[in-house]
């Protein structure tokens, strides 16, 4: 594991100097911050931060809440894990700013079931800040805004990452995506307007009002402003939690890693694209290549048809099974790449299977589904040679 | 004309999501502009895009969507494209809130709809020869007018599933079920038991009961609602047909049918005629060509509940009001609906003192076939077969319970729906709209207008009302409600509620003097009713009383499992809706109107029968055995 270093989230800073300088302002004052800060969600959605924090600030509810996105389920993403392990206090600090911006006095933590084991200290964290005041009634002494966090588990769900399923599981409901619009801002946990934003988005806002939108602008591209978290995972000699300002180059971060001489990566996890080595010049920023942070590489002697099963396994199994496209879809590509794999798959086939895809990206309910076939349309499209021309293996001859 | 005007209940990820209107636009009538395939239109702020296509005469096709349930988004069939979204929108579930133009037929969205019926046929279980809904299957429909001409993602060679036959009532073979949830929106959202849940992930979906139990042990009130609204036959009645035939072929056997009146307004339906033809007597006639020895009406008996639940009624009033007794337990309930008494039984057993004892009346007319008309036409009730024509499963099961045996054999042996009969109908070839009409056969020929209305929800009250009124204030009931139509009790309010004044009180009637000698007691009192349909409301209704609301202060309230009462059953011909419940009661209203005698108490079949077999009149020890009867507490938990 890389030392954290970086030069926002992993860099050195006051604790407390952004919901300090929140609370010191006006709530309007603390969202046109963030909005001018061009703060976007680092769940991998990239919408803006401080425009969800807006319209749930300007909904209307007797009650509001601030729910923080920690069901990291993306294959290959733990970089949520490091910062509630690492910096809690700064992801509760977020989360007070964001309660404090739209009017909440409630704030949830949907912990990732597997993360259980995080629970005491955090539970902890909790206490101490409020021991501290920056918890409870009147936080930090601000007359009129109280708030407090309590922290859920999830059972195990991918698809409760997705925001609404998140809210159905938190209502106690089996976790399905809802119907949208609309959108949790106006009517999330509850039926109350609610912000559902990813650990990281919570603990940069937190760095911006400290530090202030020009200094985060500083970071990052025009239209990606700060840095981003990235899980490394695979076949480099360093994988690891980096922080690296928006807009990285994948060869850059290859180096970075000691992964150069991949044949390919996987952004963005399971969901996400396979970027063949001709492309690893293109930027990890949400202009080019949008990212939740998982960077996978693949080494040269990886299968790269193997890859696409592997992550249509994970579909196949993890879609909720609500809508039709996504159920089916996933298990309907998976026979697929197996007739793929024993070179039982003609052309044709091939071609409705790529159709199917995109009717799953266009068709399906939630983002779950729109994004299962990505990883198996980019590797179909940039790496024909693995996928096509397998040997013709007879039926019942097992793996 | 919605029945249910209450929160739901089922998951916000299975309902639609209402939108708030934006502060400035609160003011009534704020619209919308939506285009669709080119034309434009101004339609109420959120409403959906499927309703304004309806409004524009633009056709969507639909599957999970159904007029009578929330919302789910679940099937994907009706996606449309919005210009300048990246992705096509479930058009029943995207509320218009801004102007949007819509198309309904891109390329984008006919392979959309295409790959979902595929995907959807690759995992259902077509057997449509060998299939009840051949012909009348909406999965099957689809297919057919969206051009799928072969099983492009394969087909499912071999059943997943074992179908679940272990319930007297309903049916369930998920090898058919493509996962609309309509049957689980029937259940959590409509009527409120919730017995039916989707279960695992991914393509190991699928629908089932607590802890996969079969439905038979569960909390199931076998209403049978979700067959009538699932799209194809992944639910069904058990049917009793082969062995129906099977008495029928049997020379020994003497099998005569009774007729609720539900099926009658509604079995044109499985004949191409439109709902809320009347076909009763062009029935009769058909019921004999498939064989059957007597055809009976189950007015006859609707109308001794009256007399019976009346009497019984009377007798509780009295004992609350004279003699202060508080065991007196008012208000008293209805029992003639076997999913709303096993309803009470699950979920409010310490309610069920409440419960009238008369039984239903497909339930005394069994007991006395088998005892009054067996002896009166000299035939050993060993030989005869009873069947009962309902619009209800729950009547399946209703004929089943042990205690149903007071004739000292099985009451009814078979509860047959509309839709079975109608197949049997097809099956003997007769062509049921064109039959000559023909009479129910003696001795419970003659009905009255009273039991034909039992098959729309509030008619029981209706009826109760005409011979109470008469009853007790020896007046007719004409000069309280023109023509006798007790218009407040009807109609498709989820809950009514009315108070009718007794001001004045006639002579005590021969038939109740065995039980009082006067009404002077009941003088000046206000009877205080309500009328409930469909177990959701139902719900509300106990829950009130037993927070000592107003209900708690009525003295009978009518329940029906069934939205829009019997017409509107488990058993009767699919598809439903409103509309086509409100034409079948349009139908049960005019049948009543013609009758003419209108109330209970005037049926001299009923009266004859008091006479010369329940000669102790109501609710004397005579009727106490063949006609009453006692409940079950069950509870929620079922071991």
């Amino acid at each position: 594991m890389s030392a954290l270093k970086g030069p926002i989230l992993f860099g050195d800073f006051t604790p407390e100097a952004g919901l300090a300088r929140a609370l010191a302002m006006e709530r309007a004052e603390v969202i046109s911050e963030v909005r001018s800060s061009g703060l976007k969600g680092r769940g991998g959605a990239g919408f803006l931060t401080g425009m969800k924090w807006n319209i749930a600030a300007a909904a209307k509810g007797e009650k509001k809440f601030v729910v923080c996105n920690a069901d990291e389920g993306e294959p290959g993403t733990f970089k949520d894990r490091v910062l509630l392990t690492s910096y809690p206090d700064l992801v509760f600090e977020g989360m007070a700013i964001a309660g404090y911006a739209i009017g909440a006095s409630h704030g949830i933590v949907y912990l990732r079931g597997e993360y259980g084991y995080l629970l005491p200290g955090l539970e902890e964290t909790l206490n101490k800040r409020r021991r501290g005041r920056l918890l409870g009634e009147a936080v930090s002494g601000k007359k009129g805004f109280s708030f407090d966090i309590e922290i859920r588990l999830g059972s195990g769900a991918y698809v409760c990452g997705e925001e609404t399923a998140l809210i159905e599981s938190l209502e106690g409901h089996r976790g399905e995506p809802r119907n949208r619009p609309p959108f949790p801002v106006n009517t999330g946990y509850l039926g109350c307007p609610t912000i559902v934003n990813n650990v990281e988005t919570l603990a940069l806002a937190a760095r911006v009002m400290s530090e202030g939108a020009e200094w985060f602008k500083k970071f990052g591209t025009g239209k990606s402003a700060g840095s981003k978290l990235f899980s490394v995972s695979g076949d480099c000699e360093r994988p690891g939690v980096y922080e690296f300002p928006m807009g990285i180059t994948i060869a850059q971060l290859l180096k970075e890693v000691g992964g150069e001489g991949a044949k390919a990566v996987q952004v963005g996890g399971a969901s996400g694209h396979c970027v063949p080595a001709v492309q690893f010049t293109r930027a990890l920023a949400f202009e080019d290549i949008p990212t939740g942070g998982s960077v996978i590489v693949f080494g040269q002697g990886r299968d790269m048809l193997g890859a696409a099963k592997n992550f249509m396994e994970f579909f196949a199994e993890e879609s909720c099974g609500q809508c039709t496209p996504c159920r089916y879809g996933t298990k309907v590509l998976l026979d697929g790449i197996e007739k793929l794999e024993n070179g039982s798959c003609s052309m044709a086939y091939l071609k409705e299977l790529l159709a199917l895809g995109e009717t799953m990206q266009l068709a399906s309910k939630c983002g779950l589904g729109q994004s299962a076939p990505n990883a198996f349309i980019s590797i179909a499209a940039n790496f024909k040679d693995e996928v096509l021309g397998r040997e013709r293996r007879s039926e019942g001859r097992g793996e | 004309m919605t029945s249910k005007n209450i929160e739901s209940r089922a998951p916000a990820s299975q309902r639609r999501q209402v939108v708030p209107a934006p502060a400035a636009d609160d003011a009534i009538g704020a619209s919308v502009s939506v285009t669709i395939d080119g034309a434009e239109a101004k339609v109420p702020f959120g409403t959906t895009i499927l309703e304004a296509a309806r409004m524009m005469n633009v056709k969507i096709p639909t599957l999970c969507n159904h007029d009578d349930l929330c919302i789910a988004g679940v099937c994907r069939v009706c996606v449309v494209e919005i210009e300048g979204q990246r992705t096509l929108q479930a058009s029943c579930a995207y509320p218009v809130t801004q102007p949007i133009k819509v198309n309904t037929h891109t390329r984008k969205v006919r392979q959309a709809r295409r790959h979902i019926l595929d995907l959807m046929l690759a995992h259902h279980y077509g057997e449509c020869y060998a299939c009840w809904r051949n012909g009348n299957c909406e999965l099957q429909s689809l297919a057919n007018e969206y051009g799928v001409d072969g099983f492009r993602f394969g087909k499912m060679e071999k059943p997943r599933y074992a179908i679940d036959q272990s319930s007297y009532s309903v049916v369930r073979d998920m090898n058919k079920c493509i996962l609309c949830r309509r049957c689980v929106r029937t259940c959590i959202d409509l009527q409120e038991v919730g017995v039916l849940e989707a279960v695992n992930r991914g393509q190991e979906t699928k629908i089932a009961c607590f802890m996969d139990k079969p439905l038979a042990d569960v909390v199931c009130i076998n209403c049978g609602q979700c067959i009538n609204r699932c799209p194809t036959s992944a639910l069904a009645a058990s049917d009793p047909t082969d062995e129906i035939w099977a008495a029928i072929d049997d020379p020994k056997k003497h099998v005569v049918i009774q007729t609720a009146p539900s099926p009658r307004a509604a079995i044109g339906e499985c004949f191409n005629c439109p709902p809320g033809t009347p076909l009763t007597f062009q029935m009769n006639t058909a019921l004999r060509h498939c064989g059957f020895d007597k055809v009976f009406d189950t007015n006859f008996t609707a109308d001794l509940t009256i007399i019976e639940e009346g009497s019984e009624l009377l007798l509780r009033l009295h004992k609350a009001l004279v003699e202060k007794d508080k065991a007196a337990a008012l208000p008293q309930f209805t029992s003639c609906s076997p999913g709303w008494v096993k309803y009470l039984e699950h979920f409010y057993p310490e309610m069920i003192p409440h419960l009238s004892s008369a039984k239903s009346p497909q339930q005394m007319f069994g007991a006395v076939i088998k005892t009054y008309y067996a002896k009166l036409n000299n035939i050993d009730p060993a030989d005869i077969v009873s069947v009962a024509l309902m619009p209800c499963s729950a009547k399946k099961f209703e004929c089943n319970r042990p205690e149903m045996c007071d004739s000292g054999f099985k009451d009814v042996d078979y509860g047959l729906t509309t839709r079975e009969m109608a197949a049997m109908i097809k099956e003997a070839g007769v062509d049921l709209p064109n039959m000559p009409k023909s009479d129910f056969d003696e001795p419970f020929g003659t009905a009255t207008g009273s039991g034909i209305i039992f098959g729309a929800t509030g008619g029981v009250m209706e009826s109760a009302l005409r011979t109470v009124i008469e009853l007790v204030c020896g007046i007719k009931v004409e000069k309280l409600f023109d023509h006798a139509d007790i218009v407040p009790v009807r109609g498709f309010d989820g809950i009514r509620y009315v108070e009718l004044p007794i001001k004045d009180v006639g002579p005590v009637s021969p038939i109740l003097e065995n039980h009082f000698k006067d009404w002077n007691w009941l003088k000046g009192a206000t009877l205080k009713v309500a009328v409930a349909h469909g177990t959701a409301n139902a719900k509300r209704v106990i829950e009130n009383i037993k927070a000592g609301g107003k209900f708690s202060e009525c003295h009978f309230i009518e329940f029906m499992a069934c939205p829009g009462g019997c017409l509107g059953g488990g058993g009767q011909p699919i598809p439903t809706s409103p509309e086509i419940r409100a034409a079948r009661a349009k139908a049960i209203y005019a049948e009543d109107a013609a009758y003419q005698v209108r109330k209970s108490y005037e049926n001299p079949a009923v009266a004859h029968l008091y006479e010369n077999f329940l000669t102790d009149g109501p609710c004397g020890h005579r009727s106490h055995k063949l006609l009453h009867t006692c409940y079950t507490a069950r509870g929620k938990y079922i071991l």
